[in-house]
């Protein structure tokens, strides 16, 4: 089986994998990090989101090869020493969550597309979050949560 | 007057969830976050096809694949079959028809999807790859997909003992009384309506574990369940034979349920029976294709019915026939929803002295279906709100007076129903002017005239509701076909020193209930927020419990608990006389301390409970030591939670686009613990509305009974973009009957708001002549009815 390495929130990690393994099973089995969650087969619903040198991807739709030598993020890697990331901090104060399962992918979605547009109209948050679907919360607070992590990050 | 701490933390506080820490940072523990050393996991093959005869299955070169540990096929079944906890009995009075329902199939599929084998192996990938290799012959046969064919002459049977599909054919109300009201009506309205399928889609596809320990004999699952109990019941009574107290079920973190995880899988038995077999843990998760196939559906009825008015426009009548699909089996609580939380609701808010309603009951070839947030109450309200607004533009009354002059007057409660429900309380008139007033109702003309001036049909609607929740007091469910009582327990166990874990029969799967439930606690106890824990989701940690479903956590699984800290409180209060040398009259519980009226000698919890634990200065003749106590809570009635929705929608008559630009819901769900969680109950449900009015709509293949929506691709799910801002307002009348004067607010959302939705597009059309759309209203389908209303007006 072929080897993969690469940087998981700051640490080098190796691994084997089948080549048909996918980043997020990489992550999830090999590595434990169960916080990036598989919603849906089709990459279309983002609970699977972690930052891939910096950018937003569906790890469902990356092998784990096509990460070789990549930083990757997920959301176990958010927060810093204990403080909470403002945007975890931002979905926590305006009840951005209920079942917490797309939660993890809303949250590094929602950091990258701030990273992108620093400071986002509710429209732009809307549109930028509808590759990641929520069953709970209707949307409501997880915008009212963007727009205020957004603030908080203060465009970076 | 509440103490300090229940003012920041205790009732009515909007408190930050205790469980977003977890959940923020990656932390939380779903079922399939959990690994058991030395599992397996298991893949299910599933049929591909919606009705055929299983001529021969071939699993030989599957078995020696690489990697596989076993492969099990219905031949090797030797268990029970998935048991309905309804039975309802037909006009005749005799039962439904109770098919067989084994968690693997023996001879027939009757829905794609069906159970046909299962694999486990070492890794999920040999598991599937295995699952390839078995060879299973199949004689197609046609399906039946459709509700409204299903009990046409001629129609394919799904079940030989079912004749023409029908499970069961059941009415409720007075049939000549109705019929009367009909000979003396000025106006009779008539509809013909859809109340579509739909996939309930929580976020976390449904996985389960089975585990046995061959040391002890005993038996776990883990399982993404909204009752763990209930699941341990069934399994364990019904299917498995394994005695409770070998059985152990775990619903850890649960990532959404909406009804689709209460009901028992078969693939929970499944993996707890092949754990069995092969003494090793087994592992399955649902890939989203398999939850599509295969979670249990929501909605699929087809109805006509039939409004009747006086010359002022009082409501006389109502006469509802519905054909309700049941899908290929019978769910857990399939039988009951479109009878008793369907046709018991159709007085609605109205004084309707006449109602009549028939169910048929009907298998096809189709996922089961079964409860979805709001179960039968949205069908009731979307079929009740879509009468009434068609018979307002019929007799040219106004939309809302024509709903006032029906409502059920403020002070008619407890009101009783023509359709068997009693209601507690309600006030209809404040919730309406509530909404009226948060719409800014009286605006509307002006903002329709500047959408005008865009290009843009606007439109407005109104849906007035009530809903029946709170479920449910068990003889009265049990008189009605429940096959189990619908209680709650709770115990509360104050540590030595006086730190709290509460453990709750409800079941958080997004709800908050660590948080609610420590506020109620923290506040009746008079100890800080961050004293308590709740428990749940363990039938080895819980005493007991009937799981979360129809908006029954707080005003059952709550009042449980209000019930508990009260005989912790009687218990305290004779260790504070003792400690303090009064008389146990004489002690006073208040601001968390237990003092001796009219001086200040007191204990807190803190101290009595280390008395309790280390009673050495204790009344040891009379009280045990420990400060423990459980009660279960029977409710008296169920709970009426009501409103009113409106809902603006602007269409783009060229595309046939339809944007919600404003929702307003102003609910009566009584007492409110946590005002954060409730707005985002309404948010959520009123999304699901919102979905089901003009996205989401599951179809099958009418001839060859393939799902064709079997994904996000094809299944159009609400997404951020697709929802407004949610206005939601709040004006409590107290339920009468249980100790916290809550109602619930799970469902209200979900149940109130797609008439609002479709009464709006329809109003936006109304300049057109488009006189009715169907669910979901689709740009597609908005477009043709356009086209169809000019092509009629030319």
């Amino acid at each position: 089986m072929p080897t993969v390495s690469m940087t998981v929130n700051g640490k080098p990690v190796t691994g084997e994998v089948e080549g048909r393994t996918l980043l997020v099973h990489f992550l999830r089995d090999k590595l434990h990090l169960t916080g990036t969650h598989v919603g849906c087969d089709t990459a279309q619903c983002g609970a699977c989101t972690v930052h891939l040198d910096g950018k937003a991807v569906k790890s469902c739709n990356v092998l784990a090869l096509q990460a070789n030598g990549a930083k990757v993020t997920t959301i176990e890697g958010l927060a810093t020493n204990g403080t909470l990331h403002p945007m975890q901090e931002a979905f926590r104060d305006n009840h951005g969550l209920q079942c917490g399962y797309c939660t993890p992918g809303m949250v590094m979605a929602a950091v990258s597309l701030v990273k992108d547009v620093p400071n986002p109209s509710e429209d732009q948050i809307r549109h930028g979050l509808d590759g990641n679907i929520c069953r709970c919360t209707g949307y409501h607070n997880i915008v009212k949560a963007v727009k205020a992590g957004a603030q908080a990050m203060g465009g970076k | 007057m509440p103490n300090d701490i229940a003012t920041q933390t205790g009732i009515g506080a909007r408190v930050k969830r205790k469980e977003d820490f977890r959940f923020l940072t990656g932390r939380g523990t779903y079922t399939d976050d959990i690994n058991r050393p030395g599992q397996t996991y298991a893949y299910i093959l599933r049929s591909p096809h919606a009705a055929a005869d299983i001529v021969k299955i071939d699993a030989s070169k599957a078995k020696a694949a690489p990697g596989v540990v076993a492969v099990f096929t219905g031949a090797d079944y030797e268990k029970g079959g998935l048991p309905a906890g309804w039975q309802i009995h037909s006009k005749d009075g005799s039962p439904m028809i109770e098919p067989p329902h084994f968690p693997l199939c023996k001879d027939k599929v009757r829905h794609v999807g069906d159970q046909v084998a299962l694999v486990c192996a070492e890794t999920y990938a040999q598991a599937r790859d295995a699952a390839e290799l078995i060879e299973v012959d199949y004689k197609e046969t046609t399906p039946i997909v459709n509700v409204g064919d299903a009990d046409k002459a001629g129609a394919p049977q799904v079940w030989p003992e079912a004749k023409n599909n029908v499970c069961y054919d059941w009415h409720l109300g007075d049939k000549a009384a109705t019929d009367a009201a009909f000979a003396k009506a000025a106006h009779v309205t008539k509809i013909d309506l859809v109340n579509q399928r739909l996939i309930p889609n929580a976020m976390e596809p449904r996985a389960a574990i089975g585990d046995f320990d061959r040391a002890t004999g005993e038996f776990t699952l883990y399982t993404t369940s909204q009752n763990p109990h209930v699941i341990r019941l069934l399994m364990g009574a019904f299917v498995l034979q394994i005695p409770e107290a070998k059985l152990r079920v775990v619903a850890p973190d649960v990532g959404g349920g909406f009804g689709s995880k209460i009901f028992h899988y078969a693939e929970e038995a499944l993996v707890t029976w092949a754990a069995g077999k092969i003494e090793r843990p087994v592992k399955w998760t649902a890939e989203r294709s398999e939850s599509f196939l295969t979670d249990a559906h929501g909605r699929d009825h087809v109805s006509h019915a039939e409004l009747a008015l006086d010359k002022d426009g009082k409501f006389l009548g109502l006469r509802v026939s519905t054909k309700a699909n049941m899908g290929a089996y019978l769910s857990t609580f399939a039988p009951c929803i479109p009878t008793y939380l369907y046709a018991t609701l159709l007085a609605g808010v109205y004084t309707t002295p006449a109602i009549y309603c028939e169910v048929k009951a009907l298998f096809t070839h189709t996922a089961v279906v079964d409860a979805y947030r709001g179960a039968g109450r949205p069908e009731c309200t979307y079929l009740l709100e879509r009468l009434v607004e068609k018979a307002a533009r019929e007799t040219g009354m106004d939309r809302v007076e024509i709903r006032r002059k029906n409502f059920i007057p403020v002070n008619a409660f407890p009101y009783q129903t023509p359709v068997a429900l009693q209601y507690d309380s309600g006030d209809y008139f404040s919730t309406l002017d509530m909404a009226l007033k948060m719409s800014d109702w009286a605006g509307f003309e002006k903002r329709k005239a500047d959408a005008k001036a865009r290009g843009k049909l606007r439109g407005i609607g109104i849906s007035t509701y009530i809903e029946a929740c709170g479920i449910a007091p068990s003889a009265v469910v049990g008189s009605l076909g429940a096959r189990a009582g619908l209680y709650e327990c709770g115990s509360i166990r104050v540590h030595p020193t006086g730190s709290v874990t509460v453990f709750t029969g409800s079941h958080s799967h997004g709800q908050g209930h660590e948080t609610t439930f420590a506020q109620l606690v923290s506040e009746g106890l008079g100890i800080s927020i961050e004293n308590v824990e709740v428990s749940h989701g363990d039938t080895n940690k819980v005493p007991f419990g009937m799981g979360t479903y129809g908006s029954r956590s707080l005003a059952v699984g709550g009042s449980a608990l209000v019930k508990a800290m009260d005989k912790v409180i009687a218990k305290s209060k004779k260790i504070a006389a003792h400690l303090l040398e009064a008389s146990v009259a004489d002690i006073e519980f208040k601001d968390g301390k237990f003092t001796v009226v009219g001086t200040d000698k007191s204990k807190t919890l803190g101290e009595i409970a280390l008395a309790a634990y280390v009673p050495h200065n204790y009344p040891i003749t009379e009280l045990e030591p420990g400060l423990e106590e459980t009660a279960f809570y029977d409710p008296l009635n169920f709970t009426f939670p009501g409103g009113t929705h409106v809902c603006e929608v602007e269409v783009d008559p060229e595309t046939g686009v339809v944007q919600v630009v404003n929702f307003t819901a102003a609910d009566d769900i009584g007492r409110v613990i946590n005002p954060m969680i409730v707005e985002g109950q309404v948010h959520g449900g009123v999304a699901q509305g919102i979905g089901q009015a003009l996205l989401e709509g599951a179809a099958y293949d009418a001839e060859s009974g393939q799902l064709l929506t079997g994904s996000y691709m094809d299944y159009c799910m609400p997404r951020a973009d697709n929802v407004p801002n949610i206005q939601v307002g709040n004006h409590a009348t107290m339920c009468t009957h249980n100790p916290l004067g809550s109602k619930g607010v799970g469902e209200v959302g979900a149940i109130g708001s797609p008439p609002a939705v479709i009464n709006a597009v329809l109003d936006a059309l109304l300049p057109l002549g488009v006189k009715d759309i169907t669910m979901p209203a689709t740009p597609y389908k908005v477009w043709q009815a356009i086209q169809s209303a000019k092509k009629a007006a030319e």
